[in-house]
């Protein structure tokens, strides 16, 4: 999976929302588009609702404008952890009565956490609706932490780091991630340094719940089987009634000065079996670019790496066989500037020096040349196509507009991303080659096996 | 809650005559199209959302392979969409791409999945390219090797990676010199042994009419679909000649394998012996399993191991009925200072399930809960195809999802402890992958 920034708690659902959430694929949208609509609550919570009466189930989730990326100096994975801790119990509702209850209706929930923000979901039969919100509105104000709880929990968080953490590849991501950053709070990862898990406390988890975990801090997303309607009185009769508990001012994280230099990272390990390349390029996100250039973004993403028919793999894998694969994303969906990533696996005999070029000659040709229209018409049908796809699964949509409100975009953005894909040309799709895939603005990371460290074991 | 209904109707040749089973304001309707030249397909008509879901499955995946060329069945998935007919790949993938064709393919022990899905305004580009891949896939020498060199680019990173390690460990130990003791996606030694040959001879024997089950969600009526089934699987050839597969006797039981690998986890993988999908019991199996290790947030394994003393971030059991073997498994990775301690209480928690039985109250939860999250199953078109293909390959019947749901309320507790007993009194296969302290192997590992 090309991005793993959002991180789910556990693996229910995998197939469908939390790997998807993991995947943290553009948030598309729909042609046709589903019936959403949008409101506020008088304390400040946004709700979204978005029908789907095909099957008598709904996606209950409630997102906090909040993530990793807001964390306190020192406190890396205090987010995360949190997250964790949400399901620990409250003064209402002890640990453990909110997910039997859950298990009891043969529900599924789980929950996650990114850069910019943290989410928790449940989905039950339709009828369930009422009862989830109450449990959800209880754990927003009512949570109670104790350090028997929260010492087992911490255990967890770190087997979880490891279990995410300890491959060659994830450990090269993170280096890359902190090189791409030089001064903003993306270079961490969203689970935290390790160190610093460690050492965080039941006083910092409650200290950032008090703070960020608040109604107008939040965004519930319905969807499935109800009605506007429906969502509005008993969200009004549940989450109506908290009072917003902080002032929430907007989100101004520490800002990228201007980046001068390419860097370069080689992470060897002897458990790499092999070898690989990654670039990352710092670029505007949805909600940092100008108007068309996020669009432009996505579909050069898609021109260049996007699968069988890609720049990339034409020339790379296909044509000059230097490679066994190749590919780009583009991660449109954060607050501030996000990553364009590219990767490659060199054929064997091939050396990740070589492959680098060939990768960097495949961008020239595009930032000399740009695209052809047949090229930009066929990206632009299957980015759209995705869309129209996604309106199959309501969770998949859920978590679409969960992500757009909690990342600086908004349903409307989301309801019109299709028509925003349509209006790309080919001029803005070079422009965007040329103006942001700059070396200087960009981190490559090469992956090796370390041959040294195996002789010294065997000596 | 309110209740779940498909009712079924039968649809001869484009004739539908309509059994209603249920009534019910979500009831959807399972239609038995039997195309003009006898292909069968199940259909759920869907029009709300502009799309086609069809999968499809042909019996014969891995368990096919030649044995000493593990992994043909897997580079056949990978090479049906690489160029078919007058196509080349390229020209192929731009039609997918152009035309958002999604079209994959997948190999199992024992079948070859494939799914298309396609926009309806679509429908005739897509049903028209799987017509291609299916019929007439060109299968050259320079697509092959582009695949091969990705399967082993693959294979490499797997071994390395603890999870492989303790899988492939597991299935080798537990059936050795048996299609099932084979990796499905073949080795560093076999793949490089594939040829075309192999590929064309695997597709020729396993692609056909007799064993072929099809699925399809979408905005088409039974009318319409007919045909198209004639069109995209009529060209095969009506019977598959499959290599019988013989019964699969679980090897190395109350073993235990330590294979050293530097990282800071040890994975454990543990199987057993399980119950086959038509053992009558097999409901109170799935029921049991729930309670000890199953999919939510309250099974004895999660509470036990995570949730009490923090041990891992994951932990989990479930059957798998194969054809020709029946397994119940469990895993976990766990922390390797202690490892030792995470595998005694998994051991002790299957050993006092085994003895005790559950109780009532876990029994009515874990049956409320299998009851109440199956609908969630059928809440996209994709998803719902899925299933109607696999209640096809399970023969379970096209009435299955109504009876479901009655037949996981028969469960007596007298029955689950009977066979909580039969899955969990007997010793179990166990592979370790990391540097877990105070795990002994009954043997060195592999």
């Amino acid at each position: 999976m090309p991005i793993h920034r959002a991180l789910t708690f556990a693996t229910l659902l995998a197939a469908t929302l939390a790997a998807a959430t993991l995947t943290a694929a553009p948030p598309a949208a729909a042609t046709p588009g589903p019936n959403v609509s949008y409101f506020k609550l008088s304390n400040g919570l946004e709700v979204v609702v978005i029908p789907d009466r095909r099957a008598p189930v709904i996606t209950h989730m409630v997102w906090y404008k909040v993530g990793a990326a807001d964390e306190p100096p020192g406190k890396s994975g205090i987010a995360h952890f949190l997250e964790h801790l949400m399901f620990k119990g409250t003064k209402k509702n002890p640990a453990g009565k909110f997910s039997k209850a859950i298990a009891a209706l043969g529900g599924h929930e789980n929950a996650f956490t990114s850069v910019d923000y943290t989410g928790y979901f449940q989905r039950t039969a339709r009828e369930h609706l009422k009862m989830l919100m109450e449990f959800e509105a209880d754990r927003m104000t009512g949570l109670v932490l104790t350090d028997a709880v929260v010492r087992p929990e911490l255990n967890v968080v770190l087997e979880e780091e490891n279990q995410r953490g300890s491959s060659p590849a994830a450990k090269l991501a993170k280096q890359m991630d902190a090189a791409l950053y030089l001064n903003h709070p993306y270079g961490k990862p969203v689970i935290g340094w390790r160190h610093e898990i460690e050492k965080l406390t039941r006083e910092d988890a409650l200290a950032f719940y008090r703070r960020f975990y608040t109604p107008n801090n939040a965004v519930l997303v319905v969807a499935g089987d109800v009605t506007t309607e429906e969502v509005r009185k008993l969200a009004q009769a549940t989450y109506g009634k908290i009072k917003p508990r902080a002032k929430i001012t907007p989100r101004k994280r520490p800002q990228e000065p201007e980046q001068l230099a390419p860097r370069f990272i080689e992470l060897a390990d002897p458990r790499v079996a092999q070898p690989s390349l990654q670039r990352y390029y710092l670029v505007p996100s949805g909600a940092t670019a100008k108007p068309g250039e996020a669009e432009a973004l996505d579909v050069l993403a898609h021109i260049l790496g996007g699968g069988a028919t890609s720049r990339l793999h034409r020339a790379l894998v296909v044509e000059r066989s230097v490679a066994v694969s190749a590919g780009a994303w583009y991660s449109e969906a954060a607050l501030d500037a996000t990553r364009f990533s590219l990767s490659g696996t060199p054929k064997p005999g091939v050396s990740l020096r070589e492959l680098e070029q060939a990768i960097d000659a495949v961008i020239g040709e595009v930032i000399a040349r740009g695209v052809t229209a047949d090229e930009l018409k066929r990206a632009q049908n299957r980015l759209i196509a995705d869309a129209v796809f996604a309106l199959d699964n309501q969770a998949t949509l859920a978590r679409w507009y969960g992500v757009a409100l909690t990342t600086g975009s908004s349903v409307e953005r989301v309801n019109n991303w299709t028509d925003r894909i349509r209006a790309v040309t080919a001029e803005a799709v070079q422009q965007a080659a040329r103006t942001w895939l700059d070396k200087r603005r960009s981190v490559t990371g090469y992956l090796v096996k370390d041959t040294a460290s195996e002789t010294d074991k065997r000596s | 809650m309110r209740r779940f209904f498909f009712y079924v109707v039968v649809t001869a040749a484009a004739f539908a005559a309509g059994v209603m089973l249920a009534p019910a304001a979500h009831a959807t309707k399972i239609e038995r199209v039997i195309s003009p030249g006898g292909i069968e397909a199940w259909l759920v008509r869907e029009s709300s959302v502009p799309l086609i879901a069809m999968d499809f499955a042909f019996k014969g995946g891995a368990d096919q392979d030649p044995a000493d060329k593990a992994g043909v069945s897997h580079l056949t998935t990978a090479l049906l969409d690489d160029g078919a007919g007058d196509l080349d790949s390229a020209k192929f993938q731009r039609l997918l791409e152009e035309y958002a064709v999604e079209l994959r393919f997948s190999t199992s022990r024992g079948h070859l999945r494939g799914s298309l899905r396609v926009l309806k305004e679509r429908q005739e580009r897509g049903f028209d390219l799987l017509r291609l891949a299916l019929t007439a896939p060109r299968f050259e020498t320079q697509e092959l090797e582009r695949t091969r060199a990705q399967v082993l680019a693959g294979l490499r990173r797997e071994t390395t990676n603890p999870n492989q390690i303790a899988s492939r460990t597991w299935w080798k130990t537990a059936f050795p010199g048996h299609p099932y003791g084979r990796p499905t996606n073949g080795s560093l030694d076999s793949v490089p042994q594939i040829t075309v040959d192999d590929i064309k001879a695997y597709a020729r024997r396993v692609l056909a009419c007799d064993t072929l089950k099809v699925a399809v969600v979408g905005d088409i009526d039974a009318a319409t679909l007919g045909p198209i089934l004639d069109r995209v699987f009529g060209a095969l050839p009506a019977k598959a000649e499959l290599n019988p597969v013989p019964p699969a006797t679980m090897q190395a039981i109350g073993r235990r394998i330590v294979v050293d690998l530097d990282v800071p986890q040890a994975v454990l993988a543990l199987g057993g012996v399980g119950l086959a999908r038509k053992d009558p019991d097999f409901m109170a199996a799935f029921v049991v399993n729930h309670i000890l290790g199953g999919g939510s947030f309250s099974s004895r394994l999660y509470t036990e191991v995570r949730e009490k003393r923090g041990l891992a971030y994951g932990v989990y059991s479930y059957l798998l009925p194969l054809d020709r073997a029946a397994l119940v498994m469990a895993g976990t990775a766990t922390n390797g200072e202690r490892a030792a301690e995470t595998l005694q209480i998994i051991e002790s928690e299957m050993r006092k399930l085994a003895a005790e039985g559950p109780t009532a109250a876990e029994l009515a939860k874990a049956k409320a809960f299998l009851k109440g999250s199956y609908p969630l199953r059928f809440d996209t078109s994709t998803k719902i195809a899925g299933q109607l293909l696999e209640i096809q390959i399970d023969d379970l019947g096209i009435d299955y999802i109504n009876k479901r749901n009655a037949m996981i309320d028969a469960v007596t507790l007298a029955d689950a402890k009977r066979v909580a007993k039969r899955l969990f009194s007997g010793e179990f296969l166990t592979t370790v992958v990391g540097r877990p302290k105070g795990i002994v192997g009954t043997e060195p590992g592999g």
